[in-house]
Formats: structure tokens, C-alpha cells, sequence
């Protein structure tokens, strides 16, 4: 595969939840290695549409190809590319009744069927660099909202997926806590890793976007490398999401 | 909200001496009017009987039966956890038609008395099952063998074999509906995040449920599932019906033979209670346990 394939693409994508279009006609195309952020207004989809990508939600139009598999009926497939895309959730998420180490291994043992002390080690290396090692023996509930979105970004690295999904990671911090999250992404980003972000942060994204995506309504208003989408923003409507967001 | 006192008042003084007054007066009816012969002394040879020609003790009507009633209810309760795990998953399940035929099954068997539904399933059921899959002649084979010792401690007279087996799954089919519906609220209680977050590594369904959802799940409904293990309990009294002998059935053939009406079922009652309340105090002790 040539490094310009694109390794995740949306075609004409749609989603309906009952009478509403959450989805309307989404076209995206990501190459490996690039790092997208996406923003817009609470309600515009942008969740809705990474969570398409991994199939937490089925598209009803369109097309969605990752790494070559396309997503449809197929439970292998669909497995298969949950396997290689990673996710990081508003909630973390995290498994209460498992340890920390345990929920980092749990992937690997049972999807990866790989041997439990190789897991651990894998597991060791990530909490290392989410900076956590100590808490491995720690239960979720244990831990500060910070650290638990931190083992939930390792949780997912421990599948060593080929790309990572962030559902507005530090949208259920405290503020203190948010700059530790947002600067283990930041290292992640350095490693290559095929990125896409929902997020309100813009000092993040200024900082490590390949593209800014811009949603409203269910469609893709504006797609633009970070310099021209925070300073001069083709369309209005983000124009007047930045204002709003950028304002304090 | 009311401070719970841990004194008692005039008034519950009064109460209680009402009470007392109230239990004397059927005393004084009972040994009076009734002229009911108390006769105490005989009940604990009906539980150990010295057994003359063996020379040591052996466990008599009462005891029986309720070491069967022990056997009965732990079995009961393993195959209705493992059948009422399968319904409750069955009833979240996202195919209409299994979920349909789960909620029939629970429907059925909340809306008719267990007493009925009992002999449903022991003359349409077991019967058949027990007579095509020949377990009376298997039992009585096993109850001729000299080494039968691990069979007898697990299942008593292996001669009762069928009848209790027959008991057992009733009582258990009974309850795996409650069961189920027990565990259906703890599957629905876990969010939906969690599922999310199995799914997203990649985890297939059965693993999704083994290793995420149910240990959940059971943790959380181990309060209201401990409740009706102690319901179950109780209900075993009901097989009696169909001739399993354990306590209840036990106990009504000592008061055929012997007329002690009252001295063998307040015997029976307390065996009971200590059973049941005996293993409410554990799980309320698991539970604080499991929380701290």
C-alpha cells in the first residue's frame, strides 16, 4: 500500500437516528500517519461519525473503508478493524472491576490471545508512557479523572492499533487535569500514530492538526491545515464557532 | 428523617405485653380445650436415633429430610443460576425471537402458582425425561454397588435418586425465571459505555458478556439473587408434593405416624428458619465484605 492511500475513508456517509439526520453525506479521507481534529457545535456529529469508523454506530449510506477492510454486516471485519482502530471515550470508560494493569491486558489476552506475561510487559511499557507505572495495581475508581483517561489511551495502545479515535477526551476533566491528558497526546502525535480528535481544545489542535475539520449539521462545512482555519476561516459558521470558542 | 431509637418506649412495653398475653391465651386453648398431649421429649430421637445393631447414630425422619432439603436447594440453586443467567441474557439479547421466547417463559411462570406449575413440569417433564433416559434403572444400579460412598454423600439414597433429581429440576426450573429476571436488571444496570469499551478492543460477544457485562452484573444484583436463593429455599417445600423427601414431605409422614401435630412442625419451622436465616446473615456478611 503507497503511503498516499488514504488508510481510513468515508463516502457519502449518512446516519439516521430514527427521523433525524445525524449524517448527511460525509466524505473524509485520512492517510496514515495524519492527525485531524475535528470540531463544531454539540450536536453536529462529529461524534456520530467517529463512532462510525469502529462501527459503535452503523452508517446507513455511504461507505466506510479502514485499512483496506470495508465496514459492513461482517462481524469478522467489523472485529478485525476494531482490532486496528483504537478509541478513547468522554467517559473513559474504564472496566471498575478490573485493576489498571488488568484492564490494559484484558485486550491483549482475549482479542490478541496473547501470553498474560507478555501482556503485563506491554501493559508496563504503556502506563510508563502515559507516565503512571505506579498505579498498575490500582482500580479505576482509585485514580483522579486524569490518570483514569490516561490508562484508557494506554488501554487502547495496548492493542497496538494502527489508528486511535478521541471522543472528546477531555470533555469530563477538571480543568487541572486536562493539560496531563492533552500532553500525552501530544507524545503520542510525535510517534506517527493516525490520529482523529473531537475536541473543543484549539491550543491542541493548533499544536499537533494536520487538518482541521469543521462540522455543522451533520455535513463537513470546512476542511483546512490549522494555520488558515484559526486565522482566517472560510466559511461564517466557523468563523462564528471560533469567535465563540476563542473568546475567553 | 426519623432517628431509629434503640430504647424501648411505654408504648412498646405495652405492645409487647399484649403480645404476650395474646400467645398465653393460645397456650392455655391449646393445653386446655384442645387437650393437646405436649410431648417434647420424643422430637429429638426423630432427628439422631441410636441405631441398636450398628451401634452408633444415625440421622433419623427429621434430619433426613433436611439434609435433603440442603442437598436439594444447593443443586436447585447452581442449575437455576446457571439457566437464569442464560434467560437473562436471553432477554437483552438483540434477536426478537429469543428475547420473545425468554419473556414468555418468565410470563409463564410469574403468572401461575408454583404449586401448579410444579406438577406441570413434574408429570409433563420429568416423568418423561427420568423414564427415556432410564435414571431409575441407572440409580437402583449404583444403589447395588458396594462402593456407592461418593455417590451417597452427594445424593443420599441412591434408591431416591430419581425422585430428588426430578425435584431438583423442577425447583430449579421455577426459579431460573426470577433468576433471570434478576440478572436481566443488573445487565441493564452496567452502561452502555462498558459494552462500548469491550467492543472497541475488539472483544467478541460471549467475551464482551464473560468478561466485562456479567462479573459486573452479578456483583451488583448479589443482594436481591441471595434473597431468592433464600426464597428458593423455601419453596423447596412445595416438591414435596410430588413425593421428593425432603423436610416438608418428611415431617408430614412423622405426623401421620406419631399425632405430634405441633411439636414436629415447629421443629420443622425452626430448621427452616435457621437454615434461611443462618445463610441471610452470610450474605449480608459477604456483601459488606465485598464493598470494603
Amino acid at each position: 500500500m503507497s503511503d498516499d492511500a488514504p488508510i481510513i475513508e468515508l463516502r457519502n456517509v449518512s446516519k439516521f437516528f430514527g427521523p433525524f439526520q445525524a449524517l448527511a453525506g460525509i466524505n473524509l479521507s485520512v492517510v496514515a500517519g495524519e492527525r485531524v481534529v475535528v470540531c463544531g457545535p454539540s450536536g453536529s456529529g462529529k461524534s456520530t461519525m467517529i463512532r462510525c469508523i469502529n462501527r459503535l454506530e452503523e452508517h446507513d449510506q455511504g461507505s466506510i473503508t479502514v485499512d483496506g477492510i470495508s465496514l459492513g454486516e461482517d462481524t469478522k471485519d467489523i472485529r478485525a478493524v476494531r482490532q486496528e482502530v483504537g478509541m478513547v471515550f468522554q467517559q473513559f470508560n474504564l472496566f471498575p472491576h478490573l485493576t489498571v494493569l488488568e484492564n490494559l491486558t484484558i485486550g491483549p489476552i482475549r482479542v490478541r490471545k496473547m501470553e498474560k506475561a507478555r501482556a503485563e510487559s506491554l501493559a508496563r511499557n504503556y502506563l510508563e508512557r502515559v507516565h503512571i507505572p505506579e498505579q498498575a495495581g490500582k482500580y479505576p475508581a482509585q485514580l483522579s479523572g486524569g490518570q483514569q483517561q490516561r490508562v484508557a489511551i494506554a488501554r487502547s495502545l495496548c492493542m497496538e492499533p494502527r489508528i486511535l479515535l478521541f471522543d472528546e477526551p477531555t470533555s469530563a476533566l477538571d480543568p487541572e487535569m486536562i493539560n496531563e491528558v492533552l500532553d500525552v497526546m501530544v507524545e503520542l502525535a510525535g510517534t506517527g500514530m493516525t490520529m482523529i480528535v473531537v475536541t473543543h481544545e484549539m491550543g491542541f489542535a493548533r499544536k499537533v492538526a494536520d487538518r482541521m475539520v469543521f462540522m455543522e449539521a451533520g455535513r463537513i462545512v470546512e476542511v483546512a491545515p490549522p494555520s488558515v482555519f484559526f486565522t482566517n476561516p472560510e466559511s461564517d459558521r466557523a468563523r462564528m464557532f471560533l469567535d465563540q470558542i476563542l473568546e475567553h | 428523617m426519623h432517628k431509629t431509637r434503640k430504647r424501648l418506649h411505654w408504648l412498646d412495653w405495652l405492645i409487647l405485653a399484649v403480645l404476650a398475653g395474646f400467645v398465653f391465651v393460645i397456650w392455655y386453648r391449646i393445653s386446655g380445650t384442645l387437650n393437646y398431649k405436649w410431648q417434647w421429649e420424643r422430637i429429638p430421637n426423630y432427628i439422631l436415633r441410636w441405631d441398636e445393631e450398628d451401634g452408633r447414630w444415625v440421622a433419623n425422619l427429621l434430619l433426613q429430610g433436611l439434609i435433603t432439603t440442603i442437598r436439594i436447594s444447593i443443586y436447585a440453586s447452581i442449575l437455576a443460576l446457571i439457566l437464569g443467567t442464560i434467560l437473562g441474557i436471553a432477554r437483552c439479547a438483540e434477536n426478537l425471537a429469543i428475547r420473545m421466547l425468554a419473556r414468555t417463559y418468565l410470563e409463564f411462570l410469574r403468572n401461575i402458582p408454583p404449586v401448579v406449575v410444579v406438577f406441570i413440569f413434574f408429570f409433563f417433564l420429568s416423568e418423561q425425561f427420568i423414564t427415556a433416559l432410564n435414571i431409575e434403572g441407572w440409580a437402583r444400579g449404583i444403589a447395588r454397588q458396594e462402593n456407592n460412598g461418593v455417590w451417597e454423600f452427594f445424593f443420599g439414597d441412591m434408591r431416591l435418586f430419581p425422585s430428588m433429581i426430578s425435584g431438583t429440576i423442577v425447583l430449579a426450573l421455577f426459579e431460573s425465571a426470577f433468576v433471570g429476571e434478576i440478572v436481566r436488571a443488573g445487565i441493564q444496570s452496567i452502561p452502555r459505555g462498558q459494552r462500548e469499551a469491550a467492543r472497541s478492543i475488539g472483544m467478541t460477544w460471549l467475551d464482551e458478556m464473560r468478561f466485562i457485562i456479567l462479573p459486573q452484573a452479578m456483583r451488583k444484583v448479589l443482594p436481591p439473587l441471595s434473597n431468592q436463593f433464600i426464597s428458593l429455599i423455601k419453596d423447596s417445600s412445595i416438591i414435596s408434593l410430588i413425593s421428593v423427601q425432603e423436610l416438608t414431605y418428611k415431617t408430614v409422614e412423622l405426623v401421620a405416624s406419631t399425632r405430634m401435630i405441633f411439636e414436629a412442625w415447629l421443629t420443622t419451622a425452626a430448621f427452616y428458619f435457621i437454615l434461611c436465616f443462618g445463610l441471610s446473615l452470610l450474605f449480608r456478611r459477604l456483601e459488606r465484605e465485598g464493598r470494603a
